[in-house]
């Protein structure tokens, strides 16, 4: 049976389709699920894509916390199952708490559209464990708010647990330590700016997504099976 | 009784205001080389029905920390009246 992922919506998500198409392609079954929903089905991984939940109004991801949805979210977290923030998925899950920091307006209030250079810098996640370290990837960014922040303390936690996943070569907003992608303690929730649905194809300028998401289903089938 | 609030958020010393920065930026080529330390915020104002103006300020507060200001980067201020909303 193909590995299920439920890709959640808020209302003004708009990366949903783009990461469904990415998960079938690589023979997956992305499924959507609506931010309403107080349960979930019987998935595999999830992911919480890109795009404007609620308007990011107040902040992005400030008003997503408090969808229904999200206390299955967590429970699936809590459980072990993989779970992946994707640009404004990124933003919800530190706002709900189940990753560190915040993300913050880019430097020079630039708003960024273009792909970058990443670093896989740990093996330590759903997303990145069938990924040599120290791979180059090339995946586009898309955001306004990006600039990883977080306490002097967090990241010395970060980095001392093996947490922080992706790094760009070239800090192109400003994030505290070049952070691109982190993962929480266990390694089952990870998020990052850049989006990896986006170079699954070479007709999109790269297929560097391909690696990260084979590793996600690859987890998620190994959750399924233990 | 009703009591009005405005909760003002700002970015916590220390954390970066891009836009404060670029404001501030902006300033001379309007004439203002005289301003300095621009920050950027924003400000809420709701109303608060409670008893009494302790019970509205702790109920204030809490929605400031909850969900007005992120306080991995934000702090908030409250200033409450006794009235309504203008």
């Amino acid at each position: 049976m193909a590995t299920r992922v439920g890709v959640v919506v808020f209302p003004g998500t708009n990366c949903e389709h783009d990461v469904v198409a990415a998960v079938d392609g690589l023979g997956g079954r992305g499924e959507l699920v609506w931010h309403g929903q107080e349960r979930l089905d019987d998935f595999d991984a999830l992911v919480l894509p890109g795009g404007f939940a609620h308007g990011d109004y107040l902040r992005p991801g400030a008003l997503a916390r408090f969808s229904p949805v999200m206390g299955a979210v967590a429970r699936f977290a809590a459980d072990g199952g993989p779970v992946v923030g994707v640009c404004n998925g990124f933003q919800v899950l530190t706002e709900a708490g189940l990753l560190p920091g915040a993300l913050q307006k880019n430097v020079r209030l630039r708003f960024l559209c273009t792909p970058v250079a990443l670093v896989v810098t740990s093996g330590r996640s759903v997303l990145t464990r069938d990924v040599p370290v120290g791979t180059t990837l090339r995946v586009p960014i898309n955001h306004f708010l990006g600039s990883y922040v977080c306490d002097r303390s967090t990241l010395e936690e970060l980095r001392a647990e093996d947490r922080v996943v992706l790094r760009y070569k070239e800090n192109p907003n400003g994030s505290v330590d070049d952070i691109a992608g982190i993962t929480n303690g266990a390694g089952n929730v990870v998020g990052l700016m850049p989006h990896p649905e986006r170079a699954t194809s070479e007709l999109l300028g790269s297929t560097d997504g391909v690696p990260l998401l084979r590793s996600l289903l690859d987890s998620a089938t190994g959750a399924r099976a233990a | 009784m009703r009591f009005v609030a405005r909760v003002e958020v700002s970015l916590r010393p220390g954390i970066a205001d891009p836009e404060g920065e670029t404001i501030e930026r902006a300033l001379p080529a309007l004439g203002f080389d005289e301003v300095h330390d621009v920050r950027a915020g924003r400000s809420f104002r709701f109303s608060v029905e409670a008893d009494d103006e302790a019970a509205a300020r702790a109920r204030a507060e809490e929605l400031a920390h909850r969900l007005l200001a992120n306080p991995v980067i934000e702090q908030s201020h409250l200033e409450l009246a006794v009235g309504t909303s203008d």
